[in-house]
């Protein structure tokens, strides 16, 4: 029996890797698409893990820092994106959403190492792309004007002035500390300029190539019509894993474009105060941003959300107590499981009714938000630890 | 004096309209003809044949018309229709026992529902514009749902392959429309006669819906006057087209058993009335019974082999049946090819009938007789494949008749020869077919669409706003046994509004058009009675390409469900306010507050009578109490701000109303 049972499993593993490969090897650009994003989400992640960590050390909290000295956030997180189901299926799936990824991480990329022809290349293709990743040019100008993730520059001031206040004539290392603090504080120009010069040349470049290429069948404002215009006016109601297809196949007719506007706002809605709220972390703004997006967004697939859940690994030290993990684990197992079994009942087997499918979709909507909702205030918190921590050390240093 | 004068003055007026109107009615004719056909399955066929003519139009505009219907030229003269072709059929055209190779199919045999096209005289870019009066038109006329094909994803435009007609040719078909007598009332009305006599009499509304199949359908044609002659103008041709189900007459005949006779009728018994004379309005009146090839020549055969015991009676020579009235005329067919036997046409004038001595023609076989009709060169079905609601496929089979060595076939073959096969294929956006995936299998192997496409124009559907259409040209050799083509389709997923009232039950892509443009059918008659030619016989002698229509598909599709629209409004809207309000909550919480906030409640617990009571006394002593709390400090701020807010709010609404309102 038991051999069988282990002959069956050998055979369906051999069938499943015959396939897979088989499906991999006519689409290496995918699965390329696939290997670079996460070869960046490393690199990212060291840039990132770097300045936090010396970020600790200019306020010397040091204590926080051997706690999480066990794991780079790096490596945690370009597992997390290769090794998630989402990943894997949107790959096997012959999606285009790992290319659209792949821009997106090259933009986050580029503006973390300062290099900002790349960033500006990876913005203007995503958004060419997929249009939403827009949005993402504030957390790049803040990533290039104040470089990547700190404590917040509150932090650095006060430590700057209870330093300054507490021995007017320290030693040199003192002096050098606090002026290294105010240079980061300040928000440096020349990135940015050059960040929007190249854009600029970047869309133009792209802009040309498309009016070449669509002159024969139409003008480009036809093109923009046909491709933005399809994402936001939701044309295509067939069902997917976001809650816009249905609401939008059952609204009534008169109001759909307010209720159309109202939803893409919401997303507008949420870049100032998140911005405002995070402008000391782009990093962390730019996942919140993408999660946001992807979950609001008028087509979604699990590509999208595989890429922040990717970037979620980045903010491994941040988010380190977050409330609800587990629910939220669970509930992502439950949905990615519930959401296939619907959708065959519903559209295969037509025992089912739209709204099964409809309520895995709400559950699934819900997860995120949650997500969004507590990584946010985990990450003030997070800030409020710091702070507390500083202040305590600041308190000790003057007694 | 002056009475006499003024007398004479109208006499002559009088005299003067009564010879316009003599004159105008010479050029303005009616014709009524009826053609009967016994079909091989025991079923009859009636089919009901009304011309009306107009002259041209004068050159001043408004014309009086005396038999034309007023509705059908002023719709003509307004949208500048050429040529025009509404049809409303109810079942389906059974083609290998009806027939598929003769004027009769080709030209009446209909796709389900409403087929309507039309040919306009007007600029390309007013085609559309003409096109959709033209189907509100109608719609008003026929008490029909014509005008649903006014919208652009609903009709097409096809280039070549169903008429030869650029760019202004328009063709819809509206599959699911249901057919009944409130169609048909209006169709009788543009008649002079109405169905109040005459031929059109004979339509019983029970009978004639009960028919196997079903097709009333109006050929328009006008024709401008500088080209053609002046007996040119508008021609009205209404057809009325009904395969009837005998019920088997008790003969006196019992030494052949029942089952192999062929039923008898009489038109009492498959109509349920009889004519009772000519519509006085018509300048003729007759009524036809055809006997195809396939039947005179077995006819012959039986007629040789049992010549015995055949008591020669009937016709020519016919004894295997009995005709209750004695024809006028019998019209041999004139056939170019030999060896084969030519139909015969039974002519009978109805003017010589009245109401006292009706015309009632029976037909009584006394042999049984066993035919078959002329086949298409291939037989078209169209099915889906697949199963689930995601996707599917679309096959259009042709098979062979298998009557490869009988005559047309034969004939119009060359050697070495391939077959032409034109498909026309409009397909509803919904059903959002590749085109890419075109496979075509050819005696059941799949070979390379290359190199059997001679032609093809294709149209991809755009979501609500236009249908896909195929045009195609298949060039097959002529020994070919079966071409399947199948073509991939995605199924589409609607708006609630956009599905018909029983949507569960299934969308209807209507018919595909299979045509052969190599193989002509007509019929030739002898042509020295060309004046006395009738309309019916002279369409039957136009050449016209063998054409036919493929079944109706029903596609499901998936549904949402009905019953929903608030609760998903309301579910959603929650969702949406849950993640704007959680998450402006956390972004608004500020460093200390929490703490402070749970500090402050600690403290109301313990001391809420307390405080209560030191804010009173410090009130009642003016404010000489400090303030303890920073809370109660920024109250007053915080009100001012919010009045300051609903003064904003309160201002912007004035605004608003001031200038939208």
């Amino acid at each position: 029996m038991l051999d069988r049972c282990t002959m069956d499993l050998h055979c369906y593993s051999h069938f499943l890797v015959h396939s897979l490969l088989k499906e991999l090897k006519g689409n290496l650009i995918i699965f390329f698409a696939d290997i670079i994003s996460a070869l960046l989400i490393r690199a990212t992640g060291h840039t990132l893990q770097m300045a936090y960590r010396q970020s600790l050390n200019s306020l010397d909290i040091v204590d926080l820092l051997k706690s999480s000295d066990s794991l780079s956030s790096g490596d945690v997180a370009a597992l997390v994106y290769l090794w998630n189901p989402f990943t894997i299926a949107a790959c096997v799936g012959l999606s285009t959403s790992p290319v659209e990824n792949l821009v997106v991480i090259l933009a986050l990329h580029g503006a973390c190492k300062g290099l900002v022809p790349l960033a500006a290349f990876g913005w203007v293709m995503a958004t060419h792309l997929s249009l939403y990743p827009a949005i993402l040019i504030t957390p790049v100008i803040l990533l290039l004007g104040y470089g990547p993730d700190t404590p917040p520059r509150k932090l650095f001031l006060q430590k700057g002035y209870g330093k300054n206040g507490d021995n007017h004539s320290s030693d040199n290392c003192g002096q050098q500390e606090t002026n290294h603090s105010k240079a980061e504080v300040t928000f440096s120009w020349r990135p940015v300029i050059h960040f929007l010069f190249w854009s600029s040349l970047w869309s133009t470049y792209v802009l040309v190539l498309c009016s070449i290429s669509v002159k024969p069948h139409g003008s480009l404002w036809e093109m923009f019509q046909r491709t933005y215009g399809f994402i936001l006016t939701v044309e295509d109601m067939s069902p997917n894993i976001g809650v816009l297809w249905y609401f939008f196949a059952e609204v009534f007719d008169f109001f759909r474009s307010f209720f159309m506007i109202v939803f893409h706002l919401n997303i507008l809605f949420m870049i100032l105060p998140l911005a405002i709220r995070l402008k000391h972390r782009p990093c962390f703004l730019a996942f919140i941003y993408i999660a946001i997006s992807s979950m609001l967004k008028s087509y979604p697939s699990v590509g999208d959300s595989a890429l922040y859940l990717g970037l979620l690994g980045l903010f491994l030290d941040e988010l380190a107590d977050m409330q609800f993990s587990f629910f939220l684990l669970c509930g992502y197992i439950g949905v990615s499981l519930l959401s296939p079994v619907m959708h065959n009942l519903w559209i295969w087997r037509g025992t089912g009714n739209a709204n099964f499918y409809y309520a895995t979709g709400m559950a699934y909507a819900c997860l995120q938000i949650i997500l969004v909702v507590e990584s946010v205030s985990a990450v003030l918190n997070h800030d409020r630890k710091l702070r507390k921590l500083s202040v305590t050390k600041l308190r000790d240093g003057n007694s | 004096m002056e009475l006499p004068s003024r007398l004479v003055f109208l006499l002559f007026l009088l005299l003067s309209s009564t010879k316009a109107f003599g004159s105008e009615v010479d050029k303005e004719e009616f014709q009524e003809e009826l053609l009967l056909k016994p079909l091989p399955d025991r079923k009859v066929l009636a089919h009901f044949h009304f011309e009306t003519r107009a002259p041209p139009c004068n050159s001043n505009g408004r014309h009086h018309h005396h038999l034309f219907p007023k509705s059908i030229s002023q719709m003509l003269e307004k949208f500048r229709v050429k040529e025009m072709e509404l049809s409303f059929t109810q079942g389906r055209w059974n083609y290998e026992r009806w027939g598929g190779f003769d004027t009769m199919s080709s030209n009446n045999a209909k796709p389900p529902g409403v087929e309507l096209w039309a040919v306009f005289d007007v600029p390309k870019e007013q085609v559309d514009a003409s096109w959709k009066n033209l189907t509100h038109t109608l719609s008003g006329i026929f008490c029909a749902s014509i005008n649903f094909l006014e919208s652009s994803s609903m009709y097409s435009a096809p280039d070549w392959s169903f008429r030869q007609a650029s760019g202004s040719l328009r063709y819809g078909m509206l599959p699911r429309e249901a057919v009944c007598t409130e169609n048909l009332t209006p169709w009788l009305k543009l008649l002079p006669c109405r169905d109040k006599a005459g031929i059109s009499s004979l339509m019983d509304r029970p009978s004639i819906y009960t028919s196997l199949y079903y097709s009333q359908r109006l050929h328009l044609t006008s024709i401008a006057s500088d080209l053609e002659g002046l007996n040119s103008g508008i021609a009205l041709e209404q057809t009325l087209t009904v395969v009837l189900h005998p019920s088997s007459q008790r003969t006196g005949l019992t030494h052949f058993s029942q089952s192999y006779l062929q039923p008898s009728w009489s038109l009492s018994s498959i109509f349920g009335r009889k004519v009772n004379g000519r519509c006085v309005l018509a300048k003729s009146s007759k009524v036809y019974l055809q006997l195809e090839r396939g039947l005179v020549s077995q006819l012959k055969k039986s007629e040789n082999y049992g010549a015995d015991y055949i008591a020669s009676e009937g016709y020519d020579g016919e004894a295997n049946f009995e005709l209750s009235v004695n024809p006028d005329r019998v019209i041999k067919e004139e056939n170019s090819r030999n060896g084969i036997s030519s139909s015969l046409l039974y002519e009978f004038s109805v003017d010589k009938y009245s109401n006292s001595k009706p015309f009632d023609l029976g037909l009584t076989w006394k042999f049984p007789v066993i035919w078959s009709c002329q086949q298409a060169p291939l037989h078209a079905s169209r099915f889906l494949m697949g199963s689930g609601n995601e996707r599917g496929a679309i096959a259009i089979l042709l098979k062979s008749t298998d009557l490869n060595d009988s005559s047309p076939v034969a004939n119009s073959d060359m050697d070495g020869c391939e077959l032409r096969v034109n498909i026309f294929q409009v397909v509803p956006w919904y059903i959002r077919v590749y085109y890419h995936s075109l496979q075509l299998f050819v005696d059941d192997q799949l070979k390379a669409v290359g190199a059997f496409v001679e032609k093809i124009h294709v149209m991809p559907s755009k979501d609500k706003i236009s249908p896909g259409m195929m045009e195609m040209v298949l060039k097959l050799p002529c020994g070919v046994k079966s071409a399947a083509l199948t073509l991939d389709f995605d199924k589409g997923f609607l708006h609630i509004d956009e599905y018909p009232p029983d949507a569960n039950q299934g969308f209807d892509i209507p018919s595909a058009a299979i045509g052969f443009p190599d193989f002509h059918t007509s019929m030739l008659f002898p042509s020295n009675e060309s004046e006395r030619k009738s309309p019916m016989l002279s369409k039957f002698q136009e050449s016209s390409p063998v054409l036919l229509y493929t079944e109706v598909l029903l596609v499901p599709l998936t549904t949402p469900d009905f019953s929903m629209p608030y609760n998903v409004i309301t579910i959603t809207c929650t969702v949406f306010a849950l993640y704007f309000g959680s998450l402006l909550n956390v972004l608004r919480q500020r460093v200390g507050e929490k703490e402070r906030l749970l500090k402050s409640k600690a403290a109301a617990k313990t001391s809420r009578l307390s405080d209560l009571l030191s804010r009173l006394s410090a009130k009642l002593r003016g404010r000489s109490q400090e303030p303890m709390q920073s809370p109660s400090e920024s109250s007053p701020l915080i009100n001012s701000k919010l009045a300051l807010k609903v003064l904003l709010m309160a201002a912007l609404a004035v605004a608003w109303q001031y200038y939208f309102g």
